[in-house]
């Protein structure tokens, strides 16, 4: 007994030790919904966490909970980090947002930045990427290097940032064959590798020859990689899983904003604000395109200089599904819209899960 | 020299309590090991798995916050379980219950007063009740597996929940995300005053004890135990097999959709596509690390709770990976089973010319 309690008091001196060593200025913390290991989403902010960690070095110390599930759970870790001193928590879910509202209600003094959510607090930032940028860009691939005409479309869950991303794939893809065709399966699941290959799966048997995702696994690319079919990364650059079928990826590069907002901190300038940056920022950024022809990769480059010069991808003539107009000729759709979109294009074969 | 395990003529009440703190011991020393092995200091890992959880107010109440479900669940499965009804669908009645104690807030948001949350209470009962009735009744009547038929039912429950959030009872003003509205304060379970923990902890520890009396002191009780251990003697005595098999699922059932309700009104204020982290199935081992015994239930969901606190602690204060805390969990439960079997066995060590030597007092 008595050497257990010499155990506890030098595990408590260990600790202490341990906390006092690293002084740093600044403690950001970080919530993953899935494992820094899933090469995608989750990933791409540990790498945005890990570039934080070497710009500022021993000025910064930072922390991060993986695989915490939207819920209760999700509460519990937020207020921990809060407690353990952290000055800047990133939560990096949409189902983290009632969660760090209600967190962020009982630390005051502690900064809160919400990734994909929409309501902020004096202390609560959010933070997202214009990902359909990207996609335009690879929706005119698709129809370029398509020879049956249609693409498929593993979508996650019904929500604007998801809805936006099909439309301006099919856009893009517009824009080169206007009969162009494209096919959606919803998996209801951003990580799910095995439903994931099933809609790749079930998408190229029904015709597709070109795969675009909105999940976070690699198993749609590596299917199309097996059944010589084409595709796009997500969030990541996924070159290494399917070589020969991947033509680009649309990569998340966290790192910059995570800088800027951490530098914010340490300045005593962080304020609470809604950013949505993408590709003229650097936030959002294309990998290197591969497997395609000389002409298509000069169109594909043409299309993100302009879209990086403030050209907008939701430029009318824009038609609904059902036929009425969304934007007339060169009317831009503002950022409200975009980000509250729950209607399809003309030209998508599903009907909009309601 | 060999070790034997030589079959005790009787159940060894030492070894009954001695098991799970021989389980704890082992499972610290096979934590040590591999937070060693993986690079951290393995007394500071110990101590930030095991024992600063119980240092701080608002950790030790999250660890009650997280036990509560557990606990009330596994309540209600002990019943199942000492008769001998396998009821392995605790998580969808704890989503069923859930959804109709919120059909309350949800369709009727102006309903607000001092009768919403008992209401909501007892909806989430009916609901989980009537879920675990169906299993039940096709138990019954049909003579079905009740083992089958509970767990596939837990996969109707959760997309029936998954529908209604995405469909008809999605939040008007939420941008189509899947989730329900906010419920107001007449429908959110508070807090006991001046603690952070919720009134879900106090009504979970009152179930336990009444359910300890019954199971104890009644002759509900003894119809319980007997019909489990001997359901042909339980017959002589005058017990009906089916309605106990009723009578144990609505009881599972109703406890799991209370704490489905509680959980959804205290801890979350609204609906999720997913409201659980796996409760239902958790219970099933707090139900048997707790022995079936209502009292064995709540220090059993302690624990495990203690290990998912725990768990998140090693992960932020020294980086540990979060499968290094599961598998520390899972040694946890791999332990406490093995050390069982010194209930039922004792050890012997024999020496090379084959004489008896000492038994082993570990």
């Amino acid at each position: 007994m008595k050497s257990l309690l010499k155990a506890t008091v030098a595990a408590v001196a260990f600790a202490a030790a341990g906390s006092a060593a690293n002084a740093a200025d600044v403690k950001a913390c970080y919530i993953y919904v899935g494992p820094v290991g899933d090469f995608g989403w989750s990933y791409q902010h540990d790498q945005g966490r890990l570039e934080a960690e070497k710009h500022f070095g021993d000025k910064l110390e930072t922390a991060y909970l993986e695989s915490v599930p939207e819920g209760p759970d999700a509460e519990r870790a937020i207020e921990r980090f809060a407690r353990e001193g952290c000055n800047i928590i990133f939560t990096t879910s949409f189902g983290y947002m009632n969660p760090t509202i209600k967190v962020a209600k009982k630390f005051p003094d502690v900064k809160f930045e919400h990734a994909t959510g929409y309501k902020t607090a004096d202390n609560v930032a959010t933070y997202n990427s214009k990902f359909h940028e990207g996609r335009y860009i690879i929706g005119q691939i698709a129809a370029k290097q398509s020879k049956t005409g249609v693409a498929g479309y593993i979508a996650s869950f019904p929500i604007p940032e998801v809805v936006s991303g099909i439309n301006a794939f099919l856009l893009g893809a517009q824009s080169v064959n206007p009969d162009f065709n494209l096919k959606v399966v919803w998996v209801n699941s951003w990580f799910d590798p095995g439903k994931e290959a099933d809609a790749a799966k079930a998408l190229i048997d029904q015709g597709a020859d070109v795969i675009s995702q909105h999940t976070d696994s690699t198993a749609p690319l590596q299917v199309a990689q097996e059944r010589g079919a084409h595709g796009f990364g997500q969030a990541s650059d996924m070159i290494q899983f399917a070589p020969e079928a991947q033509y680009t990826a649309i990569v998340d590069d966290w790192g910059p904003y995570y800088i800027e907002r951490i530098q914010e901190v340490m300045d005593g300038t962080w304020e609470s604000k809604s950013t949505w940056a993408g590709l003229s920022e650097g936030h959002v950024v294309m990998a290197p395109y591969t497997n395609l022809p000389d002409d298509v990769v000069a169109m594909a480059k043409e299309t993100e200089a302009k879209i990086a010069g403030g050209w907008e991808p939701f430029t009318g003539p824009i038609t609904k599904q059902d036929g009425t107009v969304a934007a007339e000729e060169g009317v831009t759709l503002d950022d409200g819209a975009i980000l509250g979109m729950n209607w399809y294009v003309k030209g998508i074969d599903d009907k909009l899960p309601q | 020299m060999r070790v034997e395990l030589v079959k005790r003529k009787e159940h060894s009440r030492k070894m009954a309590l001695l098991s799970p703190l021989i389980a704890v011991g082992l499972t610290a020393i096979a934590a040590g090991i591999i937070f060693s092995i993986s690079g951290h200091n393995p007394l500071s890992g110990l101590y930030k798995f095991f024992i600063e959880p119980l240092t701080q107010e608002w950790s030790f109440n999250a660890t009650i916050a997280k036990a509560t479900p557990l606990i009330l669940i596994a309540c209600g499965l002990s019943v199942c379980y000492l008769s001998n009804n396998w009821n392995i669908g605790a998580e969808g009645q704890f989503i069923v219950g859930a959804l109709f104690g919120s059909a309350l807030p949800i369709l009727m948001p102006d309903f607000e007063n001092a009768a919403t949350l008992p209401l909501m209470m007892v909806f989430g009962v009916i609901g989980g009740a009537l879920w675990a009735l169906i299993p039940a009744v096709l138990k019954t009547r049909f003579n079905t597996n009740e083992i089958l038929t509970s767990l596939m039912l837990v996969y109707v429950a959760s997309l029936l929940l998954d529908y209604l959030v995405r469909g008809p009872w999605r939040d008007p003003g939420g941008y189509n995300f899947p989730e329900s509205a906010m419920f107001s304060d007449a429908a959110t379970l508070s807090t006991i005053p001046g603690t952070s923990l919720s009134f879900a902890a106090p009504i979970t520890v009152t179930v336990a004890i009444v359910l300890a009396v019954i199971l104890g002191k009644t002759l509900k009780g003894f119809e319980i135990r007997v019909m489990g251990e001997s359901p042909r003697a339980g017959s002589f005595a005058g017990f009906s097999a089916k309605k106990l098999t009723l009578f144990s699922f609505a009881t599972a059932g109703g406890l799991a959709g209370l704490a489905g309700t509680m959980e959804v009104s205290g801890a979350l204020n609204q609906l999720l596509p997913t409201i659980s982290p796996g409760y239902g199935f958790t219970a099933i081992i707090v139900a048997f690390l707790g022995r079936l015994n209502p009292f064995g239930i709540i220090v059993a969901g302690f624990v495990l709770a203690l290990s998912y606190i725990g768990g998140e602690a090693v992960q932020s204060a020294m980086g540990v990976s979060n499968k290094i805390a599961s598998v520390i969990q899972g040694l946890l439960l791999f332990f406490v089973l093995a050390c069982d079997t010194l209930i039922l066995y004792r050890i012997r060590f024999v020496g090379r010319r084959g004489s008896a030597g000492e038994a082993s007092h570990v």
